[in-house]
């Protein structure tokens, strides 16, 4: 029992210091791995940046299937005994001063740190982009300003932020990286399955986290304890904790329930696993679900990605959560599971209120469906002050038929202009019906930047998000319309 | 002629480009920060602030009892508990426990305990009653309530108002420019203890371990010799731990000399935002003449700062903002008037450039709105008015190498390759009804030395062992500058030894006294002279003893040393010919300017106000560099930094009458955005001036830090441009501070119907006299003397 940091087997416990609610992050800084930072203590500016070792799953690989996957995460937002028998891997774990390791190496060389306190960070966040086995020089597309020559995606280092730089010795050290050494035992490691994740149980009663080994398990926990706080990739748990002070009694990991992660593209629809990542997600749907595709890399940052999950994101049912309208104007449905057995509802009628859904104590999002064959024309606009790793101030996603000219189905999904995520009802009356026109979007425009009562914040005004309604719909006809 | 000083040997290890002298460590996770020094320790207590829900308000009463009953709390330290004197400042307007709270999540008192857990629970026990009092927030309310703090100085020269009256285009307007949270990515942290020797030793994250020594012994009633305070290293200062270490290092000593623990202090970044100063946001009124061919004959403005709850250096910082209102242009008449407004809110504070880059903004923004309207390019118009030999700044300097701006500009037109890539922009927006493209070049003049002239100086510490190594300390600080890696450079060069036999410890106060701040982008210019000259005093003794032989340096040094050749030095450096009169606001301030320029384009999108920087140029004068990976580095941080000020970093406080008024509303990294990889150019190319030999300056170099700040402004002004096309020809375009994209979208918007973003903004002016700014009372304070340090007050 324990976790094996920079290969090396270490108890969970350290001199009694860890609990229930010990981040990742404090955990290795109490083993002495200070090179781990706390920047944020929300998954926002990657400091804290570590590899863990994950299940490969699909990528454009041909051997990855039962491999492992280098994975970057925040290690802030994670408690430590979510990651019991578990591998994880460091700044220190990858060189040392003497011995660089490649991605150290360019760092350093190329001017990639000053201060240096993001750099441990950025390190692990590289390295892991690094070691990707699907990773492949000059897959980029021409012009494309976001991967190297060397096949790097800059999207790997979305969620690390570096004051000092201004970045550009960071890219120029992520894209002089040639491919890993072929006795690199990182990157043997990867032929070999990631660890399973076991049963845990950390804590007492007065606080505990406790992963149940089978869903049976997981739902009977839940069905005597309604106090339960449900935790996948903790990216909105962690941030509970570490900022506003949460300690649930009893905190139970999910997220790697074999019945959480199942992805499969049927004839009628696409069932996605609640518990998996929206990195594997991505991955796994490998553009088949265009609207999810372009929602990806606008969902907050690789690091949040690669622990995020869908049901997640669906569950905590904030009125800014980005998958949200995507799914809503994907009509989706979400297969809910308790002890007594599955229910399917409609998305649309999930979100009851402000952070409030139809989800009862004893009950897991088990899976989202995603109904075929999907509409045509669709777009997600998201609208932040930053293009990477920010929060929506507006985020509108749109699938439309067009049938001859004339739309036949319109779903609009709305976030951050109301208390919920919401369709937009009376903008998808205007549009079904009418010709696919500059004449019919213009109406459509005016209705939907009258939908919900978006407020003044410290994100946008109220007025801006209104505009920012209208305009969507305006620029899908001028990008895909015309 | 090239002086001493400036003179570089042969064979010099200062201008190699080499990485960070700790940049294996930091890639390795091995670089030691403050906090790291806590790790797996369990002597140390942990301290956790009590802080108030309250913009302004009386405390009525406090009782920590109820937080002594929190399992693993250990004390919790209050206003009675310091034996000195109650003060986290140099003024002595900053009580470290206050009895009335200033700012919203103003710290009352802190707890100490086992954990941090439980100084957390700790902290949410203790009882605090307060009386809520009226609390001012904005500039706009503080003009209106005149409150101000400290003096209000004014630099003036010629007669504003005849050539206002000379003038062919008279303008005049108002701007409101935010503020900026320096996030360094290390929150502030101090770990206190009482050591075995009975000293008390804090080792802290501070720009200025100096004055956190004297902060640390006024609140402990210790004098300086018993406090010694050591950075190793900090992960980010940016002027924010030049003030701002000094409250949180002193609760550490506090709580270390009363519990005989170590004590820690280290902010989460929520705390580190709500509790610390800032950038100074400002209000600016203005007039400005210009001459028919478009040169400024005439400003008068009037700029008011927002200083927040304490004076802290807001009257060096508004001193230095009047002191760069023009930029790098000649302007025959000015007045420009100061003054600081008091507001409840933290006490904003030095951030790179100091002001200047405020004083600046000014005038760009100006020239930015104003050439539309005389239907000129403002490249033209900034251009016309660069400064030339001969001229004088308002302040009464001479402005030397002015021909430095126009060889900067010349080249960066050719590297940019400038006049095709106008064209270019100029076909795009013709092309495009919702993308627009905008690529604007700006200038930088900015002065280097503090204004306060005793801040000139610096020591340093050399000492050579006898199996021939080095060891240096001088008293500048290491925050990712760089200054470290110069130093060693600077003393492999005065030596005429290579890097590896030269390794610098951590700056103390017990190696090296009365240090200045590490600031004011003076750090290498003084540490450098310091170095440089004890590594010649001991080098003149070695060649003195050498006397010709030739001997080599381990044999020379092994020699020396039985001969009883002393082998170390204290090394000083004062910069010559400075002085400045800040009753007066004239004088000689600095050694010298720094020029740079830059070019950005822009490309915008219409639906949104969303933007891309496609490309960005820059020349920048370093003179001769010590460093030039370092200074690099150094450009383009200061750059993307400057962006991220003026384009995205975005403060907003709760000014409602509702129950969380002043209350910081962007306290976390979700809500404060500053750039990431999404707001880099896409194509960064900087090149440093050709032929820039600093004469009077160690190794003919020059300053770094803060200029390049400021070559953002292209980026601003592109954006303008490119907003402005979306509307007709010669429209004039208000763009908010920041441009976030949602102010642009505003702005194109405005562009496109031709009228001011916002009803409600006061537009530019057209027409003399135009509107007179705020002028100061006749009873207006001066700026003391010795406004950069402590005024005679209770000590």
């Amino acid at each position: 029992m324990g976790v094996t940091v920079n290969g090396e087997p270490r108890p969970l416990v350290v001199g009694g210091a860890v609990t229930p609610h010990t981040s990742l992050l404090d955990y290795l800084r109490e083993l002495g791995l200070t090179g781990v930072k706390e920047g944020c203590a929300e998954g926002e500016c990657g400091a804290c940046s570590v590899m863990v070792a994950r299940p490969a799953g699909p990528d454009s690989s041909d051997t990855s299937e039962d491999g492992s996957r280098w994975t970057a995460v925040n290690a802030c937002l994670p408690p430590a005994a979510a990651l019991e028998g578990q591998e994880v891997v460091t700044a220190e774990g990858l060189g040392t001063p003497v011995a660089l390791h490649p991605v150290q190496h360019e760092m350093a060389v190329r001017g990639g740190s000053q201060c240096g306190y993001c750099t441990p960070g950025f390190v692990c966040s590289m390295a892991a982009e690094f070691y990707r086995a699907d990773r492949r020089p000059g897959e980029a597309a021409d012009g494309d300003a976001e991967h190297g020559a060397n096949g790097f995606d800059l999207h790997a280092l979305s969620g690390n932020l570096c004051r000092c730089t201004g970045y550009r010795p960071i890219r120029d050290a992520a894209y002089a990286l040639g491919a890993p050494d072929e006795t690199d035992p990182l990157a043997r490691r990867l032929e070999r399955p990631a660890p399973p994740a076991g049963a845990t149980r950390v804590g007492d009663e007065t606080a505990a986290f406790v992963r149940p080994a089978t869903l049976d398990e997981a739902l009977a926990l839940l069905a005597e304890r309604p106090d339960a706080v449900l935790v996948a990739g903790a990216t909105d748990h962690g941030v509970e904790v570490n900022l506003r002070g949460l300690r649930p009694a009893l905190a139970v990991g999910i997220d790697r329930l074999p019945e959480l992660r199942g992805l499969d593209v049927r004839d009628e629809e696409v069932e996605i696993g609640a518990a998996l990542t929206l990195s594997e997600v991505e991955r796994g749907l490998a553009g088949r679900v265009p609207l999810l595709a372009s929602l990806m890399p606008q969902f907050a940052s690789r690091l949040i990605r690669n622990a995020a999950t869908l049901g997640g994101n669906l569950a905590t049912a904030s009125p800014i959560g980005d998958s949200t309208p995507v799914l809503l104007a994907l009509e989706s449905r979400l297969v809910l599971v308790s002890a007594q057995g599955e229910r399917e509802v409609a998305l649309a009628d999930f979100f009851t209120g402000y952070r409030q859904t139809l989800r009862r104590p004893d009950e897991l999002i088990r899976a989202v469906r995603v109904p075929l064959p999907m509409a045509p024309v669709t777009a997600f606009h998201k609208i932040a002050k930053r293009r990477f790793d920010d929060i929506s101030s507006v985020a509108v996603a749109v699938a439309l038929q067009v049938d001859d000219g004339v739309v036949t189905r319109a779903r609009v999904g709305l976030g951050g202009v109301a208390a919920t995520p919401l369709r937009a009802l009376a903008t998808e009356a205007v549009l079904e019906g009418r010709p696919w026109s500059a004449e019919t979007v213009d109406a459509a425009a005016t209705v939907l930047g009258s939908e919900g009562t978006p407020i003044d914040d410290q994100r946008a005004s109220a007025a801006y998000r209104a505009a920012m309604l209208g305009n969507a719909l305006r620029r899908v006809w001028e990008e895909q319309g015309r | 002629m090239t002086t001493d000083l400036s003179r570089r040997p042969d064979g010099a290890v200062v201008g190699e480009s080499m990485p960070h002298e700790s940049a294996a460590l930091h890639v390795t996770g091995h670089a030691l920060y403050t906090d790291d020094l806590v790790a797996g320790r369990t002597d140390v207590l942990h301290a956790h602030p009590v802080t108030a829900p309250h913009a302004h308000a009386r405390v009525t009463s406090l009782d920590p009892a109820p937080a002594l009953d929190v399992p693993g709390v250990v004390r919790v330290l209050t206003a009675a508990d310091v034996p000195g004197v109650n003060d986290s400042g140099v003024k002595h307007d900053e009580p470290l426990f206050p009895d009335v709270v200033m700012f919203h999540g103003q710290a009352v008192a802190w707890v100490l305990g086992e954990t941090l857990e439980a100084a957390r629970r700790g902290a949410l026990a203790v009882e605090v009653a307060y009386e809520p009092l009226p609390a001012v927030l904005t500039l706009a309310e503080a003009i209106d309530a005149e409150a101000f703090q400290g003096g209000q100085p004014t630099v003036a020269r010629g007669d504003v108002e005849s050539g206002l009256a000379q003038a062919t285009h008279v303008f005049s307007g108002e701007l409101d420019l935010a503020g900026q949270e320096h996030f360094y990515l290390e929150t502030h942290a101090s770990l206190a203890a009482v050591d075995e020797g009975g000293q008390v030793f804090v080792q802290s994250s501070t720009q200025h371990p100096t004055e956190t020594q004297e902060i640390v012994a006024h609140v402990l009633g210790l004098r300086s010799h018993e406090v010694t305070v050591q950075c190793l290293r900090m992960g980010g200062g940016f002027g924010g731990k030049e003030m701002q270490p000094h409250g949180f290092a002193a609760v550490a000593a506090l709580g270390a000399v009363l519990t005989r623990r170590p004590v820690r202090v280290r902010l989460t970044r929520n705390q580190d935002i709500t509790m610390t100063g800032k950038r100074h946001g400002f209000h600016a009124q203005w007039r400005a003449g210009f001459d028919a061919e478009g040169r400024l004959l005439a400003l008068d403005a009037t700029l008011t700062s927002d200083g927040g709850w304490s004076l802290d250096l807001s009257e060096p910082v508004l001193a230095r903002a009047l002191c760069h209102v023009d930029n790098a242009y000649w302007i025959p008449h000015v007045r420009v008037h100061g003054r600081v407004a008091h507001t409840h809110k933290t006490s904003q504070t030095a951030f790179r450039g100091f002001g200047g880059p405020q004083g600046m903004l000014v005038i760009e923004d100006v020239i930015g709105r104003c050439a539309p309207l005389m239907g000129l390019d403002p490249r033209e118009v900034r251009r016309r008015s660069f400064y030339a030999e001969g001229h004088d700044t308002p302040y009464g300097q001479p402005v030397r190498h002015p021909e430095r701006l126009e060889a900067a500009w010349g080249q960066l037109h050719d590297e940019a390759d400038l006049e095709r890539r106008l064209a270019d922009v100029a076909a795009f927006n013709d092309a495009h009804d919702h993308r627009k493209r905008g690529l604007a070049i700006t200038p930088v003049k900015f002065g280097i030395s503090f204004n306060f002239t005793a801040f000139n100086q610096a020591g340093a510490l050399v000492h050579v062992y006898k199996d021939g190594s080095v060891l240096i300390n001088h008293g500048g600080t290491e925050m990712g500058q760089g200054l470290h890696t110069k130093m060693l450079q600077v003393a492999a060069t005065a030596l005429g030894l290579p890097l590896e036999l030269v390794r610098l410890a951590p700056t103390r106060t017990d190696k090296v006294p009365n240090t200045s701040a590490t600031a004011a982008s003076a750090g290498a210019d003084l540490n450098g002279g310091a170095v440089k000259d004890a590594c010649e005093q001991i080098r003149r003794r070695l060649v003195e003893f050498d006397a010709g032989r030739g001997l080599e340096w381990h044999e020379l040094v092994s020699a020396a040393y039985f001969a009883r050749v002393q082998l170390w030095a204290a090394g000083f450096y004062r910069t010559e010919g400075l002085h400045w009169d800040s009753t007066a606001m004239r004088g000689h301030p600095f050694k010298y300017f720094s020029y740079g320029v830059a070019a950005a384009e822009v490309e915008v999108d219409g639906f949104t106000g969303a933007y891309t920087t496609r490309r960005v140029d820059i020349v920048h004068d370093v003179g001769d560099s010590l460093s030039p990976l370092v200074d690099l580095g150094q450009v383009e941080g200061g750059f993307v930094q400057g962006a991220g000020w003026l384009t995205l970093e975005d403060l907003r406080w709760d000014t409602s009458d509702g129950p969380h008024r002043g209350r910081l509303s962007t306290q976390a990294a979700s809500t404060y955005k500053l750039p990431s990889f999404s707001e880099m150019p896409v194509d960064f190319r900087v090149s440093l001036l050709e032929r820039a030999h600093e004469d009077g300056v160690v190794y003919g170099s020059k300053a770094v830090g803060e200029p390049p700040l400021m070559l953002a402004f292209c980026v601003r002004e592109a954006l303008r441009q490119a907003a402005a096309s979306f509307g007709p020809e010669g429209v004039s375009v208000d763009l908010a501070s920041p441009a976030t994209p949602e102010a642009v979208f505003w702005a194109l918007s405005a562009a496109r119907d031709a009228r001011p973003a916002d009803p409600a903004d006061a537009h530019v002016v057209e027409g003399a006299p135009g509107v007179e700014p705020d002028q100061p009372p006749p009873d207006a304070p001066e700026l003391h003397p010795r406004s950069e340090q402590a005024p005679a007050g209770p000590r």
